[in-house]
């Protein structure tokens, strides 16, 4: 079978045979990160479309249908409309911060993607605080948000920038304890690691019901963090507008726009990598024939003593399973966002410091005390 | 402990009622030839349904020989909050010698309506009404400026009240 790993190495040595290690090492670089943001816009592209359709559907509505086949080319004209305006910046605005403020989230949400192993050595960065990083970083996604709302020159907009940064001060919390869970259980930071240890079953399977707990804490969240209905109090419609973009306009706002659906995108890779095995296909944890036959099916090992040219197409195999739960976990938060009613700032606390958060700590003592007793699979 | 026991009742209800709202919207969902209500209205143009209570534009209510119920009493003018009735009334003199006001034009302006319908409530005589029309947009707005009574329409007579036969 080949791997990902060797066509890797292949391309690497064939760089380094005709050029400087220096050139090869930039190369790469750039490469690698234009090759992972590209597909990343592709996955912001369906998720935009898909978006729009599970709300249409959901609402009793068609969603877009005009535009190209079924609304597909909805997307397109919008991107077109967004380049053509123009962006405005306030009168007494803080202009350096107003620019700066939309081009770093999207930098620290882009930052977000280092560590993250989209497949068997698929990976930009390979560092052993890979979760950590991630973390760390879409904290400071924050940073953005309340600078797009100072320098606004507008109330409303400083509420709104308020408002968010609150809503994702606390949301990390309980994020963060459901990370630090499924870390305790595979004890390593390394996404791939992560990923490897998972080879005989998801964690939200072997970690037993704290896992799906943890699971469920995290998705709750995150959403959360992504500013996503039903947590969207920044764009409350009747009182606060857009929240901290209310003056942006063009193709800055799309800037913002395209942020959110980049957070959500990092998000459910996070979700996906630490609970449901990134990469890996569905194993089932257990030490029975059937168990292991169904686990060699779903490797795909029977394809081995197939012809050659077959391992390339089972290539896409890992990235089939990524994606795929990418997608799911994208329409679970596309379902709560076109379901849910959305909450008021009071009830948003109340539900993290009240609920979420003391849950999530009883729920990483139980996880401290599987991973001690080695209770799990 | 009792505390407790509320507290986790609290959270297993909660999510037991938000399952439920996802279930409802999941069904929308996966089974959207049932559930879309979307009228596909420049598509199908032939019969979309339009509810009878849809408040679309004013008209005068005329029968058969050409005679409508208002008698120019502007109350429905006053009623108007935009400003997009004008009822012009002119003076006639009856057969038996009495000056009358009648209507002469009764103009709407269509484009100032926001079909409010408060001026079907404010008429005494029930005159006017909307209809259910929707496809009000034109290219030139003098043309949304109307005359609703027809050419040559007048008042209704009222029938006489005739004293009641004796048995
Ligand atoms: S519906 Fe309302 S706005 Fe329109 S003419 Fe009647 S009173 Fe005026
Ligand atoms: S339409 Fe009705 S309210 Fe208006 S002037 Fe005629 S009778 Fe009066």
């Amino acid at each position: 079978m080949i791997q990902f790993s060797d066509v890797l190495a292949w391309i690497h040595q064939l760089l380094s045979s005709c050029m400087a290690p220096w050139l090869v090492f930039l190369i790469e670089l750039v490469v690698a990160s234009v090759a992972a943001v590209v597909a990343l816009l592709v996955c912001v592209i369906i998720m935009v479309y898909m978006e729009r359709k599970v709300a249409g559907h959901m609402q009793l509505r068609h969603g877009p249908n005009r535009v190209g086949w079924h609304g597909v080319c909805q997307l397109f004209a919008d991107i077109i409309k967004l380049l053509l305006k123009e962006c405005f910046t306030p009168t007494r605005a803080d202009k350096l911060l107003f620019v700066v403020a939309p081009v770093l989230s999207l930098c620290v949400s882009l930052l977000a993607l280092a560590p993250i192993s989209w497949g068997p050595g698929l990976v930009l960065w390979n560092t052993n605080i890979g979760v950590l990083f991630v973390t760390a970083i879409s904290s400071m996604g924050v940073i953005g948000i309340l600078m797009a709302g100072w320098s606004s020159n507008n109330k409303y907009a400083l509420m709104g920038a308020m408002r968010s940064g609150a809503q994702i001060v606390s949301y990390e919390l309980s994020a963060g304890l459901s990370i630090v869970a499924i870390v305790a259980l595979a004890g390593t930071l390394n996404t791939g690691g992560i990923i490897e240890s998972q080879a005989n079953g998801w964690w939200i399977l072997k970690g037993h019901l704290p896992a799906f707990f943890a699971f469920i804490i995290y998705i709750i969240a995150s959403t959360a963090e992504c500013n996503r209905a039903p947590f969207d109090l920044a764009e409350a419609e009747s009182e606060l507008t857009a929240g901290y973009h209310t003056e942006y306009s063009g193709m800055q706002f799309g800037i913002f726009y395209l942020n959110e659906y980049i957070n959500m995108g990092v998000v459910s890779m996070v979700a996906s990598t630490l609970f449901l095995g990134g990469w890996q296909p569905f194993y089932l944890p257990f030490d029975f024939g059937w168990a292991h036959a169904f686990n060699d099916i779903m490797a795909l090992k029977f394809m081995e003593t197939w012809p050659a040219w077959i391992s390339w197409v089972s290539l896409a195999w890992p990235l089939v399973w990524f994606f795929g739960k990418l997608f799911l976990i994208i329409f679970f938060m596309m379902w709560f966002r076109w379901t849910f009613p959305r909450l008021r700032i009071d009830q948003l606390l109340k539900l993290e410091w009240k609920y979420l958060l003391p849950l999530s700590i009883v729920n990483l003592v139980i996880i401290a005390l599987i991973v001690v007793l080695g209770l799990h699979f | 402990m009792k505390a407790l026991y509320n507290y986790l009742k609290e959270v297993a209800f909660a999510f037991v009622s938000l399952a439920n709202g996802l279930l409802l919207t999941l069904k929308y969902f996966v089974t959207p030839w049932k559930s879309i209500i979307t009228e596909n209205y420049p598509d199908n143009r032939a019969n979309p349904s339009v509810a009878d209570e849809f408040a679309g534009e004013v008209i005068l209510i005329h029968d058969e020989n050409n005679e409508h119920k208002c008698t120019a009493c502007t109350l429905c003018q006053l009623a108007c909050p935009n400003n997009s009735i004008q009822i012009i009334s002119k003076q006639v003199e009856t057969e038996d010698g009495k000056k009358k006001k009648v209507l002469d034009k009764w103009v709407y302006h269509l484009e100032m309506c926001t079909f409010c319908k408060q001026c079907i409530d404010a008429c005494p005589q029930d005159a006017i009404k909307m209809t259910n029309s929707y496809e009000l947009s034109c290219f030139d707005r003098s043309t949304l400026t109307k005359i609703l009574n027809q050419p040559g329409s007048k008042l209704k007579e009222k029938p006489k009240v005739t004293a009641k036969v004796q048995e």
